[in-house]
C-alpha cells in the first residue's frame, strides 16, 4: 500500500466537501481573476501569468506521479517540444499564437506517444531516470534544427506576435497601450490553461477513468484483477500530460519571446520546480499543486537573488517536506482541520465498513464513516 | 579501416569507466529497487575531492584513491541510514525526490565552492601517455582504468558470490521479509548496499577526474550513462554492465568521430535502440543482486 493510498474504492457518491461551497467559491475566483486586467496594473498581471504558468505544469505533474503513479523526471520534453511547435508554427507556417498553442499540445501529445512506447518498457523507478533520457534525446535534436538556431536558439518575430488575436479589441475597449493589451491576452490565456488542468484533473478523478486512476495507485496488481486496463490508463494520462505541459510551455515561451534548447528543454525550471512546488504544497491533491505555486512564486520573489545558495535551500527544504511532511502542507492542513475543498474522494457508506476501519483512520483523522 | 578500429578501441577502453558508474546505481536498484538521482553528482563531487585532495598535498591521485572511496562509503552508510532509510515502503516518489533535491544541493554547493569553470585532475604526465599496438596507439591511462574497472567488477563479483555479506545482500534483494527470520537486518544490509554503491562512484570520479574535464553540472549525464550502461547490460548482471558500458561508450565515440556535437545523441541512441530490440538488456541475469 502506498504513502498515496487515501481513497477508498468503493461505488459510493464523492465524499461530501466540508466546504459545500467550495465549487461556487472557485467559480467566483475564476470570475474574479478574468476581470482583474480591468483594475489591476499591468506588473500584477505578469507576477499572476508566472503563478497560473507554473499551477498548470504542476496540476499535470501531480496527475501524472500523484495519481497515475508515473513519477516522470522529464516533462520538460514537453515543455521544450511545445515552445519549439509554437514557434516553428509562427515562423513558418505563419499561424496566430494561440492556434500555435494549441498546435504545441497536440504535437507534445502526438511525440509522447512513440517515447511513452520505449519508457513503459521500464518500470518503477527506472521509468523515471527513462523520461530524463528522452528528454535529453529531445533536447539534442532540437539542438539540431538549423532552420530554429540550432543550439543557440532563435527570438520570435515581432510579425508573429502581432498575429495574436484580440489585441485589437481590447486596446480599443480598455483604453490601454498594445504592449498591455497583449498582457492582457496572454494573461487570459494562462488563467484558461490553468482552468482547463484543474478541471480537466477533478472531472477526470471524479469519472470512472479516475476510479480506475485511484485503483491503480493504490494497488496496481488488485486493480488489474479487478478489469482495470492499468497499462491504457496509465497511457493515456501520459499523453495527457504531455498535452498539457506542451501548450503551457509553448504560452510561456510566448511571453519570453525566444527559444534555446538549454532554456526550452531546461530540467531545474520545468521539472525540478515543478516537482517542488507539487511537494511543497501536497503530494496527490488536487489542492496541493495551487498552494505550493504561489509559495513558490513568494520564495522566489524573496530569495532568487541569492543564486546558488537559493537553489541549496530550495533543494534542502524539497528533502525535508518529502521525509517529514510527505503530503506536502495542504496534507498538513487537511489533517489539522479536515479540510478537503475539491472533493474526489469517495468515502464508502456507513454500512459498508466496520465502524472502526484501523487503516483508514491513520489517514483521515476524524473523519472515519 | 585503422582509424575506425582505432575509435572502437577507445569507445571500449571508455566502457570501462562507464561500467564503473554504472555498478553502483545497479547495485541499489538490485537490493532496494530504487534509484539515487544524485548518483551522477557523487561521482563529480569525488572528483572534486581528490582534486581538493591532489592540490592540497601535491601527493599523486592513485594514493588519495582508497581514503576517497572510504570516505564516499561512510558518506553512503549515513546517508541510507539517516535520511533515505525513513522513505522505505512509502512507494516509489519519496526517494526519487529525496535523490532529486540532494541532487541540486549538491551541484550548487559545488558551483558555489569551484565555479562554473572546468577541472581536471593532474596526475603527472600519465593521462597522456601512450602505447603503439601495431597500428593502433592506446592511451596508457585509459587501459588503465579498464583494467581496474575489471578488476573491480571481479571483486565485487567475488564478494557478492562468496562471502557472507554477499549473501545477506542476494538474500535481501530476493526477499527483504523472509530475510528477517533468519536474523539477517534489512536496514543494516541497505545501509552497506549504499556505501558501497557510493564508494563505487568515488572509485570513478577519481578516475573520471583524471581522464576529462569535469564542472559542477556534469552529474546528471554521469547518472544517465550508468542508466543506460545498466539497461542495455541486463538488469542484475555486472558483467552485463560492463559490457553495456562498452556498447555505449563505443556510441559515443563513433557519434563524436562522425560529429564532436553527435556524441551524447549516439549514446543515447544505442540505449533506444537495445530497448527496442531486446528490452530485457543483452546479458539478463537470471537471480541475484546486483
Amino acid at each position: 500500500m502506498s504513502a498515496g493510498a487515501r481513497t477508498t474504492a468503493a461505488t459510493a457518491a464523492p465524499a461530501r466537501s466540508p466546504l459545500r461551497l467550495s465549487v461556487p467559491l472557485t467559480v467566483l475566483a475564476f470570475l474574479v481573476l478574468t476581470l482583474l486586467p480591468l483594475w489591476t496594473e499591468r506588473r500584477v498581471l505578469n507576477d499572476l501569468f508566472g503563478v497560473l504558468t507554473l499551477f498548470a505544469l504542476a496540476q499535470y505533474w501531480n496527475l501524472l506521479a500523484g495519481y497515475a503513479g508515473l513519477v516522470s523526471i522529464g516533462q520538460h520534453a514537453y515543455v521544450g517540444i511545445g515552445a519549439y511547435v509554437l514557434f516553428a508554427a509562427g515562423i513558418f507556417l505563419g499561424l496566430d499564437p494561440l492556434t500555435g498553442i494549441l498546435l504545441a499540445g497536440i504535437a507534445a501529445a502526438a511525440l509522447s506517444v512513440p517515447a511513452g512506447l520505449f519508457i513503459f518498457r521500464l518500470g518503477g523507478a527506472y521509468f523515471a531516470v527513462a523520461t530524463w533520457v528522452a528528454a535529453e534525446i529531445f533536447r539534442l535534436l532540437a539542438a539540431r534544427i538549423t532552420p530554429l538556431g540550432g543550439g543557440a536558439g532563435t527570438s520570435l518575430p515581432p510579425s508573429v506576435m502581432e498575429l495574436l488575436p484580440g489585441v485589437v479589441e481590447i486596446r480599443h475597449l480598455f483604453g490601454v497601450p498594445t504592449g498591455a493589451a497583449r498582457d492582457i491576452v496572454l494573461y487570459w490565456t494562462a488563467l484558461a490553461l490553468a482552468a482547463f488542468a484543474l478541471w480537466m484533473s477533478w472531472a477526470l478523478l471524479r469519472s470512472r477513468p479516475g476510479l480506475a486512476l485511484a485503483a491503480v495507485r493504490d494497488d496496481e496488481r488488485a486493480a488489474a484483477g479487478l478489469g482495470v486496463d492499468v497499462r491504457a490508463v496509465k497511457f493515456l494520462v501520459h499523453v495527457f500530460a504531455a498535452f498539457g505541459a506542451g501548450a503551457t510551455g509553448a504560452l510561456i515561451f510566448l511571453d519570453i519571446g525566444r527559444i534555446s534548447p538549454a532554456a526550452a528543454f531546461s530540467v531545474l525550471d520545468w521539472t525540478a520546480y515543478v516537482i517542488f512546488v507539487v511537494v511543497l504544497g501536497g503530494f496527490g491533491r488536487l489542492e496541493g499543486p495551487l498552494l505550493g505555486a504561489v509559495l513558490f512564486f513568494v520564495l522566489e520573489k524573496a530569495f532568487a537573488d541569492y543564486g546558488s545558495w537559493y537553489l541549496m535551500a530550495l533543494g534542502l527544504l524539497g528533502v525535508l517536506v518529502m521525509l517529514f511532511a510527505p503530503h506536502g502542507l495542504w496534507g498538513w492542513l487537511e489533517r489539522r482541520f479536515a479540510l478537503e475543498w475539491f472533493a474526489t474522494r469517495r468515502v464508502p457508506p456507513a454500512s459498508a465498513v466496520p465502524p472502526y476501519d484501523s487503516r483508514s483512520s491513520t489517514q483521515r483523522e476524524g473523519r472515519s464513516p | 579501416m585503422s582509424e575506425f578500429l582505432q575509435i572502437l578501441l577507445s569507445g571500449v577502453l571508455l566502457g570501462g569507466l562507464l561500467a564503473l558508474y554504472a555498478t553502483g546505481l545497479s547495485l541499489v536498484f538490485g537490493v532496494m529497487r530504487i534509484v539515487n538521482l544524485a548518483h551522477g553528482d557523487l561521482i563529480v563531487l569525488a572528483a572534486y575531492l581528490i582534486l581538493l585532495l591532489v592540490e592540497a598535498t601535491g601527493a599523486g591521485p592513485g594514493w588519495w584513491l582508497l581514503p576517497v572511496a572510504v570516505l564516499m562509503f561512510a558518506l553512503g552508510w549515513l546517508y541510507q541510514r539517516f535520511v533515505l532509510e525513513r522513505t522505505l515502503g512509502l512507494g516509489l516518489m519519496p526517494p526519487l525526490v529525496v535523490g532529486f533535491g540532494l541532487s541540486i544541493v549538491l551541484q550548487n554547493a559545488l558551483l558555489e565552492l569551484f565555479s562554473a569553470d572546468t577541472r581536471r585532475v593532474p596526475a603527472g604526465g600519465i593521462e597522456t601517455a601512450s602505447l603503439a599496438l601495431g597500428p593502433l596507439t592506446v592511451g596508457v591511462y585509459p587501459l588503465l582504468v579498464f583494467l581496474a574497472a575489471v578488476v573491480l567488477l571481479v571483486s565485487l563479483e567475488l564478494v557478492f558470490a562468496r562471502t557472507d555479506f554477499g549473501r545477506r545482500l542476494r538474500a535481501t534483494a530476493d526477499d527483504p521479509v523472509t530475510v528477517r527470520l533468519v536474523g539477517v537486518s534489512p536496514r543494516s544490509v541497505y545501509a552497506l548496499a549504499m556505501g558501497l554503491s557510493f564508494a563505487v562512484c568515488g572509485v570513478a570520479g577519481v578516475l573520471m577526474g583524471v581522464w576529462t574535464n569535469f564542472a559542477p553540472s556534469d552529474g546528471p549525464i554521469r547518472l544517465l550513462w550508468a542508466f543506460e550502461a545498466v539497461i542495455i547490460g541486463g538488469l542484475g548482471s555486472l558483467w552485463g554492465t560492463l559490457v553495456g558500458g562498452m556498447v555505449l561508450g563505443v556510441a559515443i565515440s563513433v557519434g563524436g568521430w562522425i560529429d564532436p556535437g553527435l556524441q551524447m545523441l549516439f549514446g543515447h541512441l544505442a540505449f533506444v535502440a537495445v530497448l527496442a530490440v531486446r528490452p530485457q538488456g543483452l546479458f539478463p541475469a537470471r537471480g541475484g543482486a546486483a
